[in-house]
């Protein structure tokens, strides 16, 4: 189990080192390079000179990567000359945001999909599963800024009960203080979410109704609900943690969409924002810290997985 | 069994695919009847004909293909020039769908989005899965060293979440056209069928066929192409269908976020981001058809992707 662990680590700063390699490589590869997005179209060919000396930018780009790196490790991300801030106190200030968001979307749709997915499972081919899956369905095909468009209408415009904004604020606490804009894009965001893990709640339920372990429980007399909810429930819920684990990285995409729809002011508007203006310092930090929680997870994931699931422990090198 | 033929000419059959199969050998093609390799699709044809979802999923994209590419033949509409004297009008019957912002009529609109978006979906889907399928089919099929770096490098990838990464490319290359849009949704998504067919062909890759091609000293090419990915076909159909449907979201979503090819073309995405400006002013018509498309033709591929699962992996069929 330790070695798989430290197997698994070493695997994730890796990875993390990657992700930071390729956009690094990827934004030296843009046309015109940092000093051209930096300094504008305008700028001579004596004053890029000048900038790309003054920031190292002449250096060979491995020497550059390495001095990013080590930038990394002492958490300084750079400085947006768009913003006129350092990217470090930017994403301090904007990912707690987006983190209270993606949390209580999480929870919700936890809370919600497992019992739905177990139901669906136990009713299974009957009308009220027909019904659930094919909202599934809808719910997991509808673009998520659209869902949240309708909600809109539906709670703002028509039935005036929640502000069709996000909450605004610079801290958690202003967040938390607007309770009620904070309402409707947790919601948004949870319901696609809830779709997804319901179909494989409901998938892995009954995957798990069918092994020999069920039929040996009934056969010693153990009721319905004492199988499903003792026998049943421990073992579906074990690919459940890796879906978790794997869906953070389509969490923060939808997380984006939904700062950005409705002026929520996490690190999703603050990349978007970035993308459009082309502030890439801000750009980098912002992928580099999502690609760092999404490895985290997957890290966190697989490790509960393994403790749950002993199996894993032997067949996953 | 006798021994197939000799291994030079395998070796020499390897670049155009010729019309018979050469590397079993002629007695063997004789034991098979022709009608069996048939009857599995016949099989696969009836399983997924019994999938009532993903007939409607294939009736629902053939309608929408012949409602945006055939559409503006019969419904003509002036789709390039604006008209801003006649915007915001109400759907009725000079207008059926009513006007946007700047006065194109929205049925019309609503043909012309849904080409970009059916085109990108399909062509990005179409890249994606074919890179993918390569790519995992070579790591998986040399294993090892080779295998280790390839996916390491998907993994790197797939850390990344996937419209962070879109918005990135889409933000870099700017201005956007239709080939941009369909490279930026196929760099996003073409690692996933990478990791998939490469866990499939690691275990092709032990099968006595393969063993057999490599013993008659078939290349490692004609085994990738000739006998792990056809086997693998399956997974990748299934694959494909699914990921047309999240390239379609994709683009909605970054025509969403403003990143689409500019006017006066136009994407069902775009549309709608148009709309959520006039949210508060009750023009509904430039909310709803937008968005009802998207999902009707999102949902029929993920139906199609359910009905092709049951009908090509056998794994399910013996339930």
């Amino acid at each position: 189990m330790i070695g798989y662990i430290i197997r698994r680590v070493i695997q994730a700063v890796f990875i993390t080192l990657g992700v930071t390699l390729l956009v690094f490589l990827l934004l030296h590869l843009l046309p015109g390079g940092p000093a051209r997005a930096i300094l504008g179209p305008r700028a001579n060919a004596v004053q890029i000179a000048s900038f790309n000396h003054d920031n190292g930018l002449d250096q060979p780009v491995w020497t550059q990567y390495g001095t990013y790196v080590q930038h990394l490790a002492t958490l300084d991300f750079g400085y947006s000359y768009k913003l006129n801030q350092t990217v470090g106190a930017l994403l301090a200030e904007d990912l707690p945001k987006t983190l209270v968001l993606v949390g209580l979307s999480y929870v919700i749709a936890i809370v919600i999909a497992i019992p739905l997915g177990i139901y669906q499972a136990v009713r299974r081919n009957r009308i009220d599963d027909y019904v659930l899956t094919g909202a599934s369905f809808v719910f997991y095909s509808m673009p998520v800024f659209w869902l949240g468009i309708i909600l809109i209408v539906i709670f703002s415009e028509i039935l005036h009960l929640l502000p069709p904004e996000g909450p605004q604020g610079a801290t958690v606490g202003d967040l938390f203080g607007q309770f009620t804009s904070l309402i409707l894009p947790v919601v948004t965001l949870a319901l696609g979410t809830i779709a997804l893990f319901s179909r494989y709640m409901r998938s892995s339920t009954l995957e798990n109704l069918v092994q020999d372990y069920v039929r040996t429980a009934r056969a010693k007399g153990a009721s319905d609900t004492r199988v499903l909810f003792f026998h049943v429930l421990r073992n579906a819920l074990i690919p459940i943690l890796t879906l978790i684990g794997l869906s953070i990285s389509f969490i923060f995409s939808g997380a984006l969409i939904v700062e950005a729809l409705f002026n929520y002011p996490g690190i999703g508007l603050l990349f978007w924002n970035a993308a459009i203006t082309q502030d890439y310092p801000v750009i980098l930090g912002v992928i580099v810290v999502t690609g760092l929680a999404t490895v985290l997870g997957s890290l966190l994931a697989d490790v509960l997985y393994a403790a749950a699931d002993p199996r894993v422990r032997y067949t996953k090198a | 069994m006798t021994v197939g033929p000799a291994p030079q000419q395998s070796a020499l059959s390897v670049g155009p695919i010729t019309a018979a199969p050469i590397d079993a050998p002629a007695e063997v093609q004789d034991l098979v009847p022709a009608y069996e390799t048939r009857g599995v699709w016949r099989l696969a044809l009836d399983v997924f004909l019994e999938h009532r979802l993903a007939v409607f999923g294939v009736g629902v994209v053939v309608f929408m293909t012949l409602f945006c590419f055939i559409g503006p033949l019969i419904y003509h509409t002036d789709q390039t020039t604006t008209d801003l004297n006649n915007q915001f009008i109400t759907p009725g019957a000079g207008h059926v769908l009513g006007t946007d912002q700047l006065g194109f009529d929205l049925l019309g609109r609503l043909m012309v989005g849904g080409q970009t978006s059916i085109e990108v979906g399909l062509a990005a889907a179409l890249i994606a899965t074919t890179f993918g399928v390569l790519f995992g089919a070579i790591a998986g099929f040399f294993g090892r060293f080779v295998d280790a770096l390839m996916m390491r490098f998907v993994d790197v990838g797939l850390a990344i979440p996937p419209l962070f990464l879109a918005l990135f490319l889409a933000s870099a290359f700017q201005p956007i056209t239709l080939w941009t849009l369909i490279v930026v949704v196929a760099v996003d998504a073409w690692l996933i069928p990478a990791r998939l067919i490469r866990a499939e062909t690691l275990t092709l890759r032990t099968r006595e066929y393969v063993q057999a091609v490599t013993m008659m000293g078939g290349s490692g090419a004609r085994i990738v192409l000739r006998h792990i990915v056809p086997n693998s076909i399956g997974t990748i159909m299934v694959n494909a269908t699914f990921q047309v449907a999240d390239a379609i979201l994709l683009v909605a979503a970054l025509g969403f976020l403003g990143l689409g090819i500019p006017l006066p073309a136009t994407n069902w995405g775009l549309m709608l981001s148009n709309g959520v400006t006039f949210v508060a002013d009750g023009y509904w018509w430039l909310i709803y058809p937008a968005g009802i498309a998207i999902v009707l033709t999102v949902v029929a591929f993920n139906f199609i992707g359910d009905g092709l699962r049951d009908a090509l992996e056998v794994r399910l069929q013996k339930r």
